[in-house]
């Protein structure tokens, strides 16, 4: 059931209503229904594989759980108080080992199923290459949104495991929590700490809850049917020809590219943070206005924030203190101090980043892209006492508009380059695409009406170009005031007059319908 | 909340709502293909509505009724009242609900089914299907219609709210889009499509090898169930092969429903073996190198039907009642002005210029 389709529509006019008609300690248990239906939508195949999911973590979370709950009661008891130090600690140490092989258990058969159904081909391919083998792929099926909901399982229990929050008994709420459809799809990847107070809570009707949600969806919309969906013929046809499309055109499409991506991406976010508000659900942020950023660093904490979070707090923090690291980081201390210093730091920033291009997708080139975001992230670093020199020495000149402003192009600009790597899927022709920007020209050829053979026409140019700007405008003004939203709720009629408004440009503007291609989110396929 | 408060909060989302729909509603009006000039088949189904007496019989198929038989003509031959409502490649299951439809608004005595588009078992294609059914009024036999009909790619309820099929049309909207905005201009007589001029057969164009003879299940269900209909409300089923050269009318097909008619005891007219008799000449008959009939065609096609229908069907001539006739005498002036205007076209122009879009001759 795409986003996009009637029948997602009438899914939630229809889920909306009941919601708020039903008992409420029963609307968590509508929510699962709906997941399931959502689900058995996209194949029954990939429902299996979801249910394998989660009975693995509430299985394992919960023998995780009973075992901090015994371990803590036996130490308070006379029998466990009255045990020896050194005893306490090998009993202590024996049920953290227990729970240790818990998880390990439990992230071996959840990241097991992701590796197999998406990794496998990936392996076989490279084996093929390397070994000149001839071995055959294999044609599984590859669940609907298996990286978000693996991800937000494995932060379940590893957050049970460091006994951030406590293991959920009910497998019920787990699978509600695995499953929530609007996040299924494209994330934000949330963390149960976060989402168990609002999701499995009784929601009363609130209008302005209501009102914002429908709008935040209106927006979605908007942004992926409006924009991103109208400049996708043009960034397929420019993808899909680089030796014809090269110089220029190279560019022009990364630039496309960026505004499909965004629009993209972010819309289906606002769809599903909107969808949630309407039920009464808080979902964090995914996106802070990342085109905004001023270095490569910020950027990554303002797009798809859960995502960089997650790599953050169960990838690069664990490994860069991870105690045989550290040891490693001692000894080479002894010869190279300022290395041996870095080095924790810089390999888990290279495995960090290796894996979240990984994590994009089963290629080449999103490794090589992830590499490249890790690299330029610790060359920013390595610049960092020159950058903060130079700031000093000219505070008017770094402190100005102009050169805010050319901080962010340049972020742009970098990320619109790295962004090559996925636009065009192969990492040789992402080099040379790139490099043709700089060598092969064709800045006359593209603005003498090459533009208009890419499958859009001047009106499509004319609407997507307002439909950007639009976007930036309200981009500029949630960057000066904050949420939107609530500037026009403070409005006596302006809520009343966004709804329509919204709705109707997105019925007359969008790129829906026959004679359009109704395109999946392009995070769908994570 | 109180209950001023719920007033003052609700009433102006509401208020809002309806300001939408309204919207959404006049611009799916705006939108809409008018097909008030060029491709005139898209207006012909909503003509229906407008017919102000009941038919005698009803005429369901593809462009095979629709160009080939004057109702005007039956009427000035026999008396009889008849109505086509055909349309551009309408498949069996439109023929059924088109019918089933009809059949809300009168009780005819023979319905009169050409089998041409039974060749067609599954949808075809989404622009004839939008120009049978966006006329149709909403009903459940439209709602049946355009989940029968539907293609991969469409869905059913852009067929409601035709903006949502309709909304990319604003960068194309013309001045017929809004001078017909809330009025059509009518495009037929009874349901005939006049066609004066004349494209003669010079030869006989080369038949294709039939790769599956067999009448798909699908048109045998819609035709079981057209059948079940006229019985149902006590009309009476002709099926009939109307005259064309091409597309070839193979006689795997033709068997195949001899058989069924002879089976189901219906009546089968195939008007190709009685070419000769009738009078059609195409060299002056059709309008297309024979694939349709001109007005002159249809024009002896349909006294001899009108004949047919009137002795061996025993169909009333209405000529005497006033009430009739005075409609049909409308109809009658408009076919005429019709024919004179084509006529003067043809002698201006050479051809119909009118037909072409406003574009030179094809």
């Amino acid at each position: 059931m795409l986003f996009t389709s009637y029948r997602f529509i009438a899914f939630l006019a229809l889920l909306f209503l009941v919601y708020y008609l039903i008992p409420k300690r029963f609307q968590w248990l509508l929510l699962l229904a709906a997941d399931v239906l959502f689900y058995a939508c996209a194949g029954w195949k990939g429902l299996v594989f979801l249910c394998v999911t989660v009975l693995v973590s509430w299985l394992a979370g919960m023998l995780m759980g009973r075992s901090f709950k015994e371990q803590k009661s036996f130490l308070k008891s006379p029998e466990g108080k009255a045990l020896p130090r050194e005893e306490r600690k090998v009993w202590k140490k024996k049920r953290e080992s227990y729970r240790k092989f818990v998880l390990t258990l439990a992230l071996l058969a959840d990241l097991g199923i992701l590796a197999a159904l998406k990794y496998t081909n990936f392996f076989i391919s490279n084996v093929n290459s390397l070994f000149s083998a001839e071995l055959a792929g294999v044609d599984w099926v590859l669940p609907m949104g298996i990286s978000f909901y693996t991800f937000q399982t494995v932060s379940y229990l590893i957050d049970v495991y460091w006994e951030k929050v406590e293991a959920e008994n009910n497998l019920l709420r787990v699978a509600l929590f695995t499953s929530f459809f609007p996040l299924l799809v494209q994330g934000p990847i949330s963390r149960f700490g976060d989402l168990k107070e609002t999701l499995y809570a009784e929601h009363s009707f609130d209008f302005k809850g209501f009102s914002f949600g429908m709008q935040r969806i209106l927006w979605g919309y908007f942004k992926k049917l409006v924009v991103a969906d109208r400049l996708l013929p043009a960034v397929k046809a420019l993808c899909g020809a680089p030796d014809q499309y090269n110089g220029a055109f190279a560019l022009i499409g990364a630039l496309f590219y960026a505004a499909e991506l965004y629009a993209d991406f972010t819309g289906g976010i606002d769809i599903t943070i909107g969808v949630a508000q309407v039920l009464g659900i808080e979902v964090k942020e995914n996106f802070i206005r990342p085109y905004f950023s001023r270095n490569i660093a910020e950027y990554w904490r303002r797009w798809h924030i859960s995502m960089g979070t997650w790599f953050k707090d169960y990838v690069f923090f664990p490994m860069s203190a991870a105690p045989r690291l550290m040891k490693l980081s001692k000894k080479i201390r002894t010869r190279w101090d300022g290395f041996g210093r870095k080095m924790p730091v810089y390999l888990s920033t290279l495995v960090t980043w290796f894996l979240t291009g990984l994590w994009h997708g089963a290629a080449w080139n999103f490794v090589v892209w992830g590499l490249l975001n890790a690299v330029i992230i610790l060359i920013a670093e390595e610049f960092k006492p020159l950058s903060t020199r130079f700031r000093e020495k000219f505070p008017r000149l770094t402190g100005s508009f102009g050169y805010r402003v050319f901080e962010i192009l340049r972020t742009f600009l970098i990320m619109c380059s790295l962004r090559m790597l996925d636009c065009y899927r192969n990492v040789p022709v992402s080099f040379k695409a790139f490099g043709s920007v700089f060598t092969a020209g064709k800045w006359r050829e593209a603005f003498s009406g090459a533009l208009l053979e890419l499958g859009l026409s001047v009106w499509d140019y004319r609407i997507a170009g307002l439909g950007v700007l639009l976007m930036f405008l309200v981009s500029v003004l949630q960057e000066r005031h904050g949420s939107v939203r609530e500037l026009l709720w403070k409005k006596p009629a302006l809520p009343y007059v966004v709804f329509p408004v919204l709705a109707l440009l997105v019925l007359c503007f969008g790129a829906y319908g026959v004679g359009y291609d109704a395109s999946q989110f392009i995070y769908n396929q994570f | 909340m109180t209950t001023k408060q719920k007033i003052k909060t609700w009433l102006p989302l509401c208020l809002c709502l309806v300001l939408l729909a309204a919207a959404v509603w006049f611009l799916g009006r705006l939108t809409q293909p008018k097909y008030m000039s060029g491709v005139l088949e898209g207006a012909m189904t909503a003509e229906y509505y407008e017919e102000k007496t009941p038919h005698d019989v009803i005429f369901i198929g593809d462009c095979e009724v629709y160009e080939n038989f004057s109702p005007v003509t039956m009427w000035r031959e026999a008396g009889i009242t008849s109505y086509i409502r055909g349309t551009a490649q309408q498949l069996i299951w439109q023929s059924y609900y088109l019918l089933e439809d009809a059949f809300r608004y009168e009780s005819p005595k023979i319905v009169v089914y050409n089998v041409q588009a039974m060749k067609y078992s599954e949808p075809q294609s989404e622009a004839y299907n939008r120009m049978a059914l966006d006329g149709m009024r909403l009903s459940v036999s439209k709602l049946g219609a355009v989940r029968a009909s539907m293609t991969e790619d469409e869905d059913a309820i852009s067929y409601l709210i035709p903006l949502l099929r309709y909304h990319s049309r604003w960068q194309e909207l013309t001045q017929e889009d809004w001078t017909y905005l809330f009025r059509r201009d009518k495009v037929t007589v009874a349901g005939y499509l006049m066609r004066a001029d004349v494209k003669p057969m010079k030869r006989l164009p080369s038949v294709p090898i039939l790769k599956d003879p067999d009448i798909g299940e699908a048109c045998w269900e819609y035709l079981g169930k057209i059948q079940a209909l006229c019985e149902k409300h006590g009309a009476r089923l002709i099926l009939i092969k109307s005259s064309s050269i091409w597309p070839h009318w193979y006689d795997e097909w033709e068997e195949q429903i001899s058989a069924y008619a002879a089976e189901h005891g219906l009546d089968y007219i195939n008007f190709l073996p009685l070419q000769d008799e009738i009078g059609i000449d195409f060299t002056t008959d059709t309008y297309d190198a024979g694939l349709h009939l001109n007005l002159y065609g249809a024009e002896k096609a349909s006294a001899y039907f009108a004949r047919l229908l009137a002795d061996a069907y025993g169909l009333e001539d209405h000529r005497g009642d006033s009430a009739i006739a005075a409609d049909w005498e409308e109809k009658c002036a408009q076919y005429d002005a019709l024919l004179d205007a084509q006529l003067r076209e043809l002698e201006e122009y050479g051809y119909l210029k009118s037909w072409t879009l406003g574009n030179d001759r094809p």
